[in-house]
């Protein structure tokens, strides 16, 4: 390094800002206005508040069921719900290879019964409910369906997002289970379905957070994120069934927000412009409704620490006010206690207290986009979106995402950009507190985190043999017939016929394993 | 000669940061490094230690399910054959389960937090100490 002054994604930064800065010659158009640098709505949150989505789940249906309803009690807008990983991997709990992991990191959900029960009391069409599920995305998306349809909620009513961005899962996130050509075709299917029968289910949010986590920086972030969704959308813009605005409004974005506060609002405003350009630009769209960058984020994360750990509350406080100054439509905030295991009732209450303090008790929600105009914050946004814009041409030009995901390009930028922090952290360079600054010998705390209980295994798996036994095993054939048969060739939307299994009572790994025998599986790059 | 050692990632978490991070602080230590990646199963880590000739696993375990996945990969090295290679285990470990660990076979456990450098450390000062018969 030269010694100046640079922001974590290594922008080079003078010591102030003047008017000279300001995108010139065009003045910056209001909120609400295209390219939405300034935010999506001219009211900016006065509309519409941000959706307190708390990431949670684990063990059982019902443990989660029981969560979701405390969360929903103290003033939580939406769901969010963590899977455990054979869930997103594409395993039923019975299976031998994964008996650690049932229940663990989320809930399991392995046939519509465990939907029904983890839904229990909780009205579909009231709620909006996130599924941070990739590689069986579909599959999960299907059980929703099917239990609405079995309560009689309208499919219109639901709301929510499935995460359905298997591009990150390859290269920084791990769930995947098929190829990259067939696991698009997938969410290709999924996003004309959700255009069609549920319209106001997100059908895909197009996730940065992972590369953030998994090393990326704030412009990686994006520059990755944007290209992923060229990617989605290319893929139904190529079928020809669709046009831009049939299935636009219904993509959304998922980041993370770090420590660096300017270059995250930057970024989102960086984000915001650019996609409504590509929209409008690289798609044709004509409503300006299709060129809306709608965004969730996560605080926390791989900007939290152990040392000092009830730091992190501070930490995840500053992220989530530059997350509403940047624009968010929905936040997550992340407990203190996250590097050592699941949150207690505890800390994820204070989590949710934190962002409940910040939008009743700070004001700075109370006017549209409060740093537009800023000298400083008007350069960084344009200075981000100018380095998005080379890395994605660059991108462009190696032959774009899948290429970089199959030949382990993508593994190679990001595990160099985590190596260089790693670095920087090491030598004092970058400063954190309790780490390399202010650091206190300590034992780390005797966190009251989350326990797994093994009887919810058992019971789990008691339900899955249950269902086993008294579904029709003529329906689970002649479903999963149809399935196989639909997945063979290129012609017929999957999504109908999964919905039909899910409703058989066909398990999430039978279904999987109908198309891994059709599709094969994805192996990764191993870079280092 | 440099100690060989095979970083991996058993059970199905896909949280790779720390387990690339230590790979490459590892081999610019001077450990000849045998990178495996995610989602392996116990009996393919014991097969490539085998035929890598390792002296030393690496498993990095951020799900939950480190004990269980511990057991089962000193297992599967025994049953190779493997009775001398040292297990150490990182991840997101909470305190109460370092001994759960040890019990299972682990040499060293590397919670969350520990510094890149002491970890390399501890990893020299393993290779380099006689075996303990295991």
């Amino acid at each position: 390094m030269d010694g100046s002054v640079r922001s974590e994604a290594g922008i080079p930064l003078r010591a102030s800002y003047g008017p000279e800065d300001l995108p010139a010659p065009e003045p910056i158009p209001p909120p609400g206005a295209f390219p939405f640098t300034r935010g999506n709505f001219p009211d900016g949150y006065r509309g519409r508040r941000w959706t307190i989505r708390q990431y949670s789940g684990f063990g059982t249906p019902e443990e989660s069921n029981a969560r979701y309803r405390y969360l929903l009690d103290q003033g939580g807008t939406g769901l969010s719900v963590a899977l455990d990983l054979p869930t997103q991997c594409g395993y039923d709990s019975d299976h031998p290879e994964v008996e650690e992991e049932v229940g663990r990191v989320g809930v399991a959900l392995d046939t519509l019964a465990d939907v029904e029960v983890l839904f229990d009391q909780i009205p579909l069409d009231a709620i909006s409910t996130s599924f941070t599920i990739n590689g069986t995305a579909a599959i999960i998306l299907a059980f929703y369906v099917a239990a609405a349809e079995k309560r009689g909620v309208d499919g219109a009513n639901l709301r929510g997002t499935i995460q359905n961005d298997i591009l990150k899962e390859y290269v920084s996130r791990g769930t995947w289970i098929w190829p990259p050509r067939p696991s698009l075709r997938l969410i290709a299917d999924t996003i004309e379905f959700c255009a069609e029968e549920v319209p106001r289910f997100n059908a895909i949010s197009v996730a940065g957070a992972h590369f953030r986590d998994a090393g990326a920086n704030a412009v990686q972030e994006m520059a990755f994120t944007l290209m992923d969704g060229i990617t989605y959308c290319d893929e139904v813009i190529e079928r020809g069934r669709m046009t831009i605005d049939e299935f636009a409004p219904q993509v959304s974005f998922f980041f993370y927000t770090h420590g660096d506060f300017f270059e995250e609002i930057a970024k989102y405003r960086a984000g915001r412009r650019r996609w409504a350009r590509i929209v409008r630009e690289r798609y044709g769209a004509l409503d300006d409704r299709s060129c809306m960058f709608r965004v969730g984020c996560v605080a926390g994360g791989a900007s939290l620490y152990a040392p000092q750990a009830q730091n992190n509350v501070m930490r995840v406080a500053y992220e989530a006010l530059a997350s509403v100054l940047g624009g968010v439509q929905s936040m997550f905030t992340a407990a203190w206690d996250e590097p050592f295991a699941l949150p207690s009732e505890d800390s994820a209450t204070l989590a949710l207290r934190t962002q409940q303090v910040l939008e009743y008790e700070t004001g700075v929600a109370r006017v549209a986009d409060p740093l537009g105009g800023s000298y400083y914050v008007e350069a960084l946004t344009d200075e981000v979106e100018a380095r998005v814009v080379e890395i994605m041409d660059d991108l462009e030009r190696r032959g774009g995402m899948v290429k970089a995901v199959e030949d382990g390009h993508l593994h190679r930028l990001i595990a160099d950009e985590a190596f260089r922090v790693q670095q920087a952290v090491s030598s004092g360079e970058r400063e954190i507190v309790g780490v390399n600054r202010f650091r206190t010998d300590e034992s780390p705390p005797e966190v009251e985190g989350y326990e797994l209980d093994e009887a919810g295994r058992a019971r789990q798996l008691e339900r899955l043999a249950e269902v086993k036994g008294s579904r029709s095993a003529a329906d689970v054939a002649a479903t999963l017939g149809s399935l196989r048969k639909a997945a063979a060739t290129n012609e017929t939307n999957l999504m109908p016929l999964l919905v039909d299994c899910a409703s058989a009572y066909c398990t999430l790994g039978e279904m999987v394993a109908v198309l891994k025998d059709e599709w094969g599986e994805f192996v990764q790059p191993t870079v280092f | 000669m440099p100690a060989r050692v095979l970083v991996a990632k058993p059970g199905l978490d896909g949280h790779d940061r720390g387990a690339k991070l230590v790979a490459r602080a590892l081999r610019d230590a001077g450990f000849e490094v045998v990178y495996l990646g995610i989602r392996q199963r116990p009996e393919t880590i014991a097969a490539v230690a085998l035929q890598e000739d390792v002296q030393i696993v690496g498993l990095s375990i951020l799900s939950g399910a480190h004990v269980g996945l511990t057991e089962k990969t000193v297992k599967a090295l025994r049953a190779a054959g493997l009775h001398e290679v040292l297990v150490v285990v990182g991840g997101t470990i909470p305190t109460r389960d370092v001994a759960r660990l040890e019990a299972a076979g682990a040499a060293a456990v590397y919670p969350t937090g520990t510094p890149l450098e002491s970890l390399v450390e501890s990893l020299q000062a393993l290779s380099t100490q006689p075996h303990a018969s295991s």
